[in-house]
């Protein structure tokens, strides 16, 4: 029997509202295979401190703990019952097979983590960029492996149902620096924009509302600095981000709420400070010149007007 | 005594020399490449050897000297230099070469700022020059993130720091400089600084 507890931290809760559109499989198909032992959002009839205590006893085995939202030790900021979620997860933490964190509280501490009044909150592994989570740096569960952060503000469902079955299925499951599965992480949110063509040939959307242009030079697109398949795996199976002319706030990275301004890119002297991942300064300015030279004609025009 | 071997590349600036000299001083059109081919000493059909045309030979030189500016100001650009200390070596460095190698500069203000016929297919906007402006965005870029030199758009940082580079040596080729260009760089340098810091 499978089995699957999950937790809530200091979370909105967004992560499990995304989890409930998940499709191919649904929520309940998943959980027809996997026992639910519990979910705050959805059980309400068991006693979460008697699951706790049976899987202590090794009475229940603990095969996935889930985790949602920051990790803080401090009750006056959050607890269940008389715990701190810190203390059930250290109670818990030898029990289960895979504890995998869920959305950017859990991975790397995110919004909560930046609250002047408690500097005790943390993802489980990480906080932002530093291995200094909740959990040692080398920790590994009864599989082997260190916490799995699927990151992202929210989740996208099927980032977290095709995780959990491949560990099912016993696929190995391989991680990026940040402990994330890199069958979901190794793509940009730039791969796959339907914007690309004017990506590549530096056309600049000016404005908000048009299909036409890139969102990357003024309008603060994260898209080719942020690992994410959202332009691959599309939400609601129907758009992304950036396909809707929305820039890429970069929520599957570390450090999403430490940047300032999410709609507006940064310039010195009119020049991008960050450069896509992958080329240097030097590099991308050389091309960009060449592109924005060499003028392609159909992304100068509306594209309802190009042939 | 045997005369060494020249390599293609070294031999190609040499008729970059003096094919400069040539378009500078009797204009791109009026210069044949039998000129430029007696000029140096070799037969017309070697010459196609190394340039299938006049064009070609022209956007070439404006490429060799953009890249041979750009060298320069991209070891200073990995210095740790200050930003004002930066200004004074690219201009002392421009100042240095206009001296060295006349002929490049004069090219550049007589022939492709003046004929720009010439450089409309392959050499348009930045296309030859781009090794330069991308060093210089470099070196804007950068002191402007470390809030050495004030925020502004590209064009208008970019035109105050070549404007008055430009300028000298068209004054220094037209020969109504009193003194040679090097001696007016530190305060040229010292303007540019100005205009440019935050």
């Amino acid at each position: 029997m499978y089995t699957l507890l999950w937790l809530q931290g200091l979370t909105c809760n967004g992560n499990t509202q995304s989890l409930l559109n998940a499709e191919n499989p649904s929520f309940y198909t998943l959980f027809d295979k996997i026992n639910l032992l519990y979910h705050p959002s959805i059980s309400y009839d068991v006693d979460l401190f008697e699951i706790i205590n049976q899987i202590k006893n090794d009475k229940l085995p603990l095969t996935f703990l889930v985790v949602e939202g920051s990790i803080t030790s401090d009750k006056r900021f959050f607890s269940i019952g008389d715990y701190s979620i810190a203390e059930i997860i250290d109670a818990l933490k030898e029990k289960a097979d895979y504890i995998i964190a869920v959305g950017n509280c859990a991975c790397f501490g995110n919004i909560p983590a930046n609250f002047d009044k408690n500097s005790d909150v943390k993802g489980l592994q990480f906080r932002f960029k530093e291995k200094k989570g909740f959990l040692p740096s080398n920790f590994k569960s009864k599989k082997g492996y260190p916490v799995i952060n699927i990151s992202g503000c929210p989740i996208h469902p099927q980032w977290f149902v095709s995780t959990i079955l491949n560990l099912l299925y016993k696929k190995p499951v391989y991680l990026d620096g940040f402990n994330r599965p890199k069958e979901l992480y190794m793509y940009l949110t730039h791969d796959g924009c339907t914007r690309n063509e004017y990506f590549e040939w530096k056309v600049e959307l000016e404005e908000f509302g048009h299909k036409e242009g890139c969102l990357f030079y003024n309008q603060g697109c994260r898209g080719p600095l942020t690992h994410s398949p959202c332009n691959k795996i599309l939400w609601n199976n129907t758009s992304s981000k950036t396909r809707a002319g929305m820039p890429c706030i970069g929520c599957t990275e570390f450090d999403f709420p430490l940047r300032e301004d999410f709609f507006e890119t940064k310039k010195n002297m009119g020049i991008p400070e960050e450069v896509p991942i992958g080329v240097s300064k030097r590099v991308y300015i050389t091309i960009t010149g060449v592109a924005k030279t060499l003028k392609n004609e159909r992304v100068n025009k509306r594209l309802e007007e190009t042939e | 005594m045997a005369r060494q071997r020249l390599s293609k590349e070294q031999k190609k600036e040499e008729i970059i020399k003096v094919a400069c000299k040539l378009f500078a001083s009797q204009g791109y059109y009026n210069t044949t490449i039998p000129d430029i081919a007696d000029a140096i000493g070799m037969s017309v059909g070697n010459f196609y050897n190394y340039f299938e045309s006049k064009e070609e030979l022209a956007k070439y030189i404006i490429q060799y000297s953009s890249k041979l500016l750009a060298q320069e100001i991209k070891k200073i650009n990995e210095t740790q230099l200050s930003v004002r200390e930066k200004i004074f070596n690219i201009v002392r460095k421009f100042f240095e070469i206009a001296q060295q190698q006349p002929e490049l500069i004069e090219y550049f203000l007589r022939v492709f700022l003046s004929n720009r016929e010439v450089f409309d297919e392959g050499c348009e906007g930045f296309l030859c020059v781009s090794d330069v402006v991308t060093e210089l965005m470099i070196f804007l870029e950068e002191g402007a993130k470390k809030g050495e030199l004030r925020q502004q758009d590209f064009f208008p940082a970019f035109v105050t720091l070549m404007g008055p580079l430009g300028g000298l040596v068209f004054l220094y080729g037209e020969q109504v400089l009193p003194k040679e260009p090097y001696e007016y760089a530190d305060e040229i340098a010292e303007n540019i600084w100005r205009a440019l810091k935050a």
